[in-house]
């Protein structure tokens, strides 16, 4: 039988490779320093404690019993978050039974995977389609600061922190689904201990 | 039990159809000449007794002062496999011609080579980077690459 | 009147909930038709071949686990035998035999996740992958005992295995074995004779036999389209030219025939891992090796049939403790050159589905 050679594609265009790549290549001078953690509003708390309103208690206990995570499982860390979510370590009994194809719909990123920089800007896209208020969970020694994978930094984003601000780390390679967990309950009470609602503002108008 | 052909026994056979091509052989490999590849290339494919109609894999290596593309072959029917080696010594433009008309699961890992090691490959309907974004600079698994 | 038409392209991007991990797809589209794909990968480009130059030989076997990283025993028994053949080392019997328990275990827990991922994308949503994750963790458990991890072993070593197993191991095993069978023909009963099932896999993405020799493809997808080639009878490596399986093969190369194939290969290792669990014998686990191993001048290739298709390493060695070039075969990289003329004249839909029924995993492509 005859075999058809391979033949040009129909659409390759070499264009718009060059295009996505020059995005690349901003991103990784753009992005030499780590971005700082989001945890400056923990020592605001501190000196306005009294004013931590129960609507503010109510509003943060609805965030962190229903985080929705976003999907972004590059690599192997996202067996353990399937496992996760499987029937042994049960994540829906956090809230967070549903994966969210869409990040418009989602509230937490969890980051599971190795992070390259021709998936950084995919990343970064991802991250700001989020709607306020959303958190990061950096999961596993890649996504804390490139892990076992860091000398080949020519093609390795040393950290997800360098695109995106993270609010919990997770270390482990891959880290065990209960260490996750116990991650996510660290999450839950930064959440807890957040201001959303300026009693003093309100009474100042 | 795959046979691993003996390289001598090929190149003696190859001599006879293509004389000149073959520029040593030992007990695991031959290496031929990069220009007369693709004759070589359709005369192992087609002949009976030989019948290498599956490509296992196309490699490359740096050896400082030249590229060696590394090609083992094997055929399912009789169930031998072979080695064939060809070297490239220009390191600033290395061009070397393509199997892909002959075996389609060339498609990718030329253009990988091509990637990772800078030699294009003649032939093949769509040569650009397949891991690295375009607009990378270098080739990141020569021996010079920093 | 003749209506005006012109192609259209599609991206299915690297992040999607269909793609199994980061991979994208640029598919040209005639209405709902695909005229042609292209696929664009790198978006986990790790350079674990410029790594493994510059660590130790022994130092390469936690950068294997996370190549295929649902099957990282079979990618540390590949790489252990590319080493073995080109150092010249002879490992021990016991070692041989635990290595073969344990890649045939992790056959069947990789093929357990390839055939609920293919599930997943025809429309059954999560249930039967959750189902087929029940098994996964016996299977998982039983390698938590043995070397202490869940999904990056790094049990196996140059010479042998890293400790034997313990005491628990065999009795669980036992366990293990007498449910098994009974898991997987509950499967059977629940989704063979489906019909959704049947209406959307059965003549869909057909790979005819000459065109899957042609592209190199192997493994489950080779024999799915009626060609008899399993390494482990082909070429024989370790102890299994002892045991006694078949080598199913399915007639027509759709994905219906790919799902059946997966299933089918499950019970034969079943069968290869009740012959071993008789015939181990004891002894020493591990051979005599040197910790900094300097193989002589040379270059080896030594492969595998692992859960994709055929994995290979092959080393070249300039006699110092690190390897001059280490070149890995990735199956699912190979096996991907026959997704478009696989694909050439279905919908959409089925695009998805024919992606799922090769089952790739995109640690193992983009190294």
């Amino acid at each position: 039988m005859e075999i058809k050679s391979a033949g040009k594609y129909i659409y390759s265009d070499i264009e718009l490779d060059r295009q996505e790549g020059q995005v690349i290549e901003g991103l990784k001078a753009d992005s030499q320093e780590p971005i700082p953690d989001p945890d400056q509003w923990l020592d605001e708390e501190l000196e306005q404690n009294i004013l931590l309103t129960t609507v503010d208690a109510l509003i943060n206990w609805g965030r962190r019993s229903s985080l929705w995570p976003a999907i972004c499982f590059p690599a192997c860390c996202a067996f353990e978050l399937i496992a996760a979510n499987g029937p042994r370590f049960d994540l829906a009994r956090f809230g967070m039974e549903i994966m969210r194809a869409s990040p418009r719909q989602a509230d937490l990123m969890i980051t599971a995977g190795t992070l390259t920089w021709k998936m950084a800007p995919n990343v970064r896209r991802i991250y700001h389609q989020m709607a306020e208020p959303k958190w990061v969970i950096a999961m596993g020694a890649c996504a804390i600061s490139g892990g076992i994978f860091a000398s080949a930094s020519y093609a390795v984003v040393p950290g997800y922190n360098r695109i995106i601000p993270v609010d919990v780390y997770v270390p482990g390679c891959p880290p065990r689904p209960e260490a996750l967990i116990y991650g996510i309950q660290m999450l839950q009470k930064k959440i807890a201990r957040r201001k959303n609602i300026d009693v003093r503002k309100l009474l100042e108008r | 039990m795959t046979v691993s052909l003996s390289g001598k026994e090929v190149a003696r056979k190859i001599e006879e159809k293509f004389p000149g091509s073959v520029v040593e052989s030992s007990h695991d490999s031959l290496v031929v000449r990069s220009d007369s590849l693709p004759d070589v290339a359709r005369f192992l494919k087609d002949t009976e007794g030989l019948d290498f109609d599956f490509l296992n894999f196309i490699t490359a290596v740096d050896y400082y002062d030249h590229f060696e593309v590394v090609y083992l072959l094997n055929s399912l029917e009789h169930n031998h496999s072979l080695t064939i080696k060809t070297r490239c010594y220009d390191r600033e433009n290395p061009i070397m011609p393509s199997v892909v008309g002959l075996w389609q699961g060339a498609d990718f890992q030329e253009r990988e080579i091509y990637d990772l090691f800078g030699i294009k490959f003649e032939g093949h309907p769509n040569m650009k980077r397949i891991f690295l974004w375009e607009g990378f600079a270098g080739h990141p698994l020569r021996k010079d690459f920093k | 009147m003749a209506l005006r038409t012109e192609p259209f392209v599609l991206n299915m991007g690297p992040v999607h909930p269909s793609t199994h991990g980061v991979f994208r797809m640029r598919a040209t589209l005639d209405g709902e038709v695909v005229i042609d794909i292209e696929p664009v990968f790198g978006y986990l480009h790790r350079g674990i071949e410029k790594l493994a130059e510059q660590r130790t030989y022994t130092g390469i076997i936690p950068l294997t686990d996370r190549l295929d990283y649902i099957s990282s025993m079979n990618n540390n028994f590949a790489y252990c035998l590319a080493v073995e053949k080109l150092a010249g080392i002879k490992v021990p019997e016991r070692a041989e035999y635990i290595r073969v328990i344990m890649a045939e275990l992790q056959r069947i827990a990789a093929l357990l996740i390839a055939v609920g991922a293919f599930l997943n994308d025809c429309g059954a949503y999560f249930t039967p992958f959750l189902y087929m994750f029940r098994e996964r963790e016996r299977i998982v458990d039983l390698f938590e005992m043995a070397s202490g991890q869940r999904l990056t072993y790094n049990y196996m070593r140059v010479g042998g295995v890293s400790q034997d197993l313990p005491e628990e191991f065999m009795p669980a095993l036992r366990k293990f074995m007498a449910m098994m069978p009974r898991f997987l023909d509950e499967y059977d009963q629940l989704l063979m004779q489906n019909e959704i099932l049947i209406a959307r896999t059965k003549g869909v993405g057909i790979l005819s036999k000459e065109q899957a020799i042609n592209s190199s493809a192997s493994g489950p997808v080779l024999r799915a389209s009626s060609v008899k080639w399993d390494i482990r009878k082909a070429d024989p490596y370790s102890v299994y030219d002892r045991f006694e399986f078949d080598v199913p093969t399915q007639a027509n190369g759709d994905c219906y025939d790919r799902y059946r194939q997966r299933v089918e290969e499950m019970r034969q290792s079943l069968r290869i891992i009740r012959q071993a669990m008789e015939q181990i014998p004891p002894g020493p686990v591990k051979a005599d090796v040197p910790h900094l191993i300097r193989p002589p001048i040379g270059e080896a290739y030594a492969r595998i049939e692992c859960p994709k298709g055929e994995l290979g390493f092959y080393l070249v060695s300039d006699n110092s403790i690190a390897p001059y070039r280490c070149h890995i075969r990735p199956p699912s990289l190979i096996n991907l050159t026959a997704l478009r003329d696989m694909v050439r004249g279905w919908k959409v839909a089925d695009l998805i589905i024919i992606f799922g029924s090769i089952d790739i995993t995109v640690g193992e492509i983009d190294r």
